[in-house]
């Protein structure tokens, strides 16, 4: 039944041009820029770092991470990155993250579930033991997991960055469901809620996450002033790592291949002039 | 095949086997000494590039294969490792998400060059049939290739195409249970998918064969349209054509390589990467860009069995084209008229494609609204690719079978080697001399 519900939702929005249909709306994300912009552009390390710590001191009481491994954060192009090791599985740094977490496990003599440290080799942890509970914890809205949240979303950093900044009390006339908060980053459809002029909707939507920054709720350890932007920038960053852990290696990958590309396009060139010298064509 | 062979055997070894299976000789013929009329452009250089767009395609997906799981609890995590734990396989995954669309690039830039010279017609309407077989083989792999990675658009994508098969009078539920292989797209509808996906190039392989062999029967034909009429107007394939070949391809990989390396994502879908989950339909499903004109015409219509109807007769259009143009000229550089008609239908095709990753009822020229005209408001993208679409059947229908009688084509050169008329006289029939026009 509920297979029959979903099929038929899904080709009522594809085929029909139903003209009273919702209108989605959001703000277009704050224009910030980033480091990591650009073919040669890289992650800041101090950022990655400090993003790390907004994530594992903030977000990561209610957002799983289950892509990344501990040993994600030592290895190349990762925020603790230390060219003395080279197998980030070695790291100390590395280490002593993953030993602060409980990681769950059998015990081998007696099959029992039991609670471990973390090692490098383990993965982030979830916040909750499953998706009910979860839900519950938040009132029936689902955090979305983050190891491709950056990549999940137009607009990627910047679409992040302006939710976690962009929350704004709402005018008098909208009425916010209990649990949700308004968002104008986040896309929704609010009209239901206003009793103002249909014409002045505001734009963006509801959202089930309470804003989880506000300036100093993380203490930086290089003394970087700890603003709401600066934690929600940095965070941005440390999730955009987390959806593409390869990216300095596929940017610098890509500059050889494109050098290598238009060397040889140049040779090409020149030959096909050689060899078609003669032809009137 | 066509022509008498210049191959000669020079060591033992080749006189050797060549008594035997005459395979150097057979691409000695067609690589190497194949003749090929010298006035090719750099719109010909696209067969080139297709045939390595499948080779990278067969090769990426080879090496994704060893490590993609195809079970809908561990497609979208495998994808993921692929990216994160396999050596390159960043490279490998984002090579052949990115070549797909290279691909269809390639094939469209390919299919609009024989619009405009005139390469489906006769006697090359069965090698521009197999290129629409092909044509057809690689949106099926394609569609099956984006379902596999089982993202959100992966999953409801699948649902609402084959889904269209449902429209189908008596039959269409018992075909879509079939296709899924149970009662809704599922695990079974994923392993199949895959099983297909990893099939379906190698029969393109086999189709391209037959493609390049019906080539080698009749020739190239050239940006004249006038046949090959002398060794004059031709040059050997090697080296001439494989180092003219070779430059447009490596300035295609530069362009392949820019979105490899610096925006790998750009031309997916950002949905793509929540993992699928049934019971949360996305706001937008939007097929991959390469199918957003016939999705455009899917929507256009109102009845959803003539919408897949007219979707599916839209490809066939290619079908029949070689015998709905009736223009004894090939080029469309000696016919002015149905160069301007052409161009409108290349406009047409971009329009759908903009309709397509439109919702239907979103305003064409933002906040203006008109009046409603049957079902929806004329600014509408639903409006815009009807009026798109229309035009799209008429080129096939109206356009090309009407203008080969009525037109008056320039006057086309006698031969390859002579684009400069001599003897207007000897102009070849269907092509009316009117020097005055002449340019
Ligand atoms: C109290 C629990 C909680 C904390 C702490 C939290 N979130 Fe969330 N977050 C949620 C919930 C619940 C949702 C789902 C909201 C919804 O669907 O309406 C969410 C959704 C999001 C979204 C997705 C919005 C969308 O487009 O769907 C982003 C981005 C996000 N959180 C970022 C963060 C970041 C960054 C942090 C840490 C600074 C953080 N969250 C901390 C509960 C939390
Ligand atoms: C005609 C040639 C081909 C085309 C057009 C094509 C197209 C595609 C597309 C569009 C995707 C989804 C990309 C994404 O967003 O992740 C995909 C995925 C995949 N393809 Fe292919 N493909 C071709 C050949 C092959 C071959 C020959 C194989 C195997 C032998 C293969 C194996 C795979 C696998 C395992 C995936 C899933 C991994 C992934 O999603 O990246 N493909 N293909």
């Amino acid at each position: 039944m509920l297979r029959k519900v979903y099929v038929f939702a899904a080709l009522g929005l594809a085929l029909m041009a139903a003209p009273a249909l919702a209108v989605t709306t959001q703000v277009e994300p704050k224009e910030i820029h980033w480091s990591f912009e650009g073919p040669v552009g890289k992650f800041d390390r101090g950022q990655l770092q400090r993003g790390y710590k907004v994530y594992r001191e903030v977000c990561s009481s209610c957002h799983s991470m289950n892509l990344v491994s501990f040993r994600n954060l030592g290895q190349k192009g990762g925020p603790f990155y230390d060219a003395e090791y080279p197998n980030p599985n070695d790291n100390p740094y590395v280490k002593s993250i993953a030993k602060d977490y409980q990681v769950n496990d059998i015990d081998s003599e007696t099959g029992d579930v039991v609670q471990r440290p973390g090692t490098s080799a383990d993965r982030f942890p979830n916040p909750y033991p499953n998706e009910p509970a979860a839900r519950a914890g938040n009132g029936g809205a689902l955090p979305p997991d983050m190891s491709t949240l950056s990549k999940a979303r137009e607009g990627g950093s910047a679409y992040i960055y302006s939710i976690l900044t962009g929350y704004k009390t709402p005018s008098a006339n909208l009425k916010v469901p209990p649990g949700k908060y308004y968002n104008p980053y986040m896309p929704g459809d609010v009209s239901g809620f206003w009793s103002g002029d249909m014409k002045d909707v505001p734009e963006g939507g509801f959202i089930a996450m309470p804003p989880p920054l506000v300036a100093g709720k993380v203490t930086f350890d290089d003394g970087t002033p700890s603003t709401l932007e600066q934690q929600a920038s940095d965070v941005a960053v440390f999730l955009a790592w987390a959806s593409e852990p390869k990216m300095e290696e596929r940017k610098a990958f890509g500059v050889g291949a494109m050098i290598y590309l238009l060397i040889f396009s140049v040779l090409l060139y020149v030959s096909y002039r050689r060899i078609w010298r003669n032809i009137a064509h | 095949m066509s022509g008498h062979s210049t191959y000669e055997p020079k060591s033992g070894v080749e006189k050797w086997l060549d008594t035997r299976l005459p395979i150097v000789r057979l691409a000695y013929d067609s690589l190497v000494d194949f003749p090929t009329p010298k006035n090719l452009n750099y719109w010909y250089t696209f067969g080139g590039i297709l045939a390595l767009c499948l080779g990278i395609q067969i090769v990426t997906g080879i090496v994704l294969a060893m490590h993609y799981v195809p079970h809908v609890d561990m497609a979208f995590n495998s994808v993921e490792r692929i990216m994160r734990d396999v050596n390159y396989g960043w490279l490998v995954r984002y090579m052949h998400a990115n070549g797909a669309s290279m691909f269809f690039i390639a094939v469209y830039v390919h299919m609009f060059r024989g619009l405009y010279y005139g390469s489906y017609k006769a006697p090359r309407e069965v090698l521009w049939i197999l290129g629409c077989v092909i044509y057809l083989l690689m949106m099926a792999t394609a569609f099956m290739g984006y379902v596999l990675p089982w993202g959100q658009m992966s999953f409801h994508g699948a649902v609402v195409i084959t889904n269209l098969f449902g429209a189908l009078p008596i039959v269409g539920q018992s075909i879509t249970t079939w296709l899924w292989g149970g009662f809704a797209v599922d695990d079974p509808t994923l392993n199949r998918f895959f099983s297909l996906h990893y099939l379906l190039p190698f029969m393109i392989a086999g189709v391209v064969i037959l493609h390049i062999w019906a080539l080698h029967v009749v020739g190239n034909n050239n940006p004249t349209g006038v046949s090959v009429q002398s060794k004059e107007d031709t040059v050997p394939f090697h080296p001439y054509y494989t180092v003219k070949d070779g430059f447009a391809i490596s300035v295609f990989l530069l362009m392949f390589a820019a979105f490899v390396f610096f925006n790998p994502n750009a031309l997916g879908d950002a949905v793509n990467y929540v993992p699928a989950n049934p019971l949360v339909t996305p706001a937008h499903i939007v097929p991959e860009w390469y199918f957003l004109p016939f999705y455009a015409i899917l929507r256009a219509v109102p009845d959803k069995l003539m919408g897949v109807l007219m979707m599916f007769g839209a490809i066939a259009m290619l079908f029949i084209l070689p015998w709905l143009d009736t223009s004894k000229v090939r080029s469309m550089r000696y016919r002015p008229t149905a160069k301007l008609y052409f161009f409108i239908f290349v406009l047409a095709c971009l329009v759908l494609g903009f309709c397509g990753g439109k919702l239907p009822d979103a305003h064409v020229i933002p906040g203006l609204t008109t009046f409603q005209l049957l079902d929806a408001d004329l600014n509408s993208m639903v409006w815009l690719s009807r009026f798109a679409a229309a035009y799209y059947f008429s080129y096939f229908l109206i356009i090309l079978p009407v203008l080969g009688l009525t037109e008056v084509p320039l006057a086309q050169p006698l031969s390859i080697s002579a684009p400069v008329l001599s003897h207007p006289a000897k102009a070849p029939v269907g092509a009316a001399a009117s020097p005055e026009k002449r340019g």
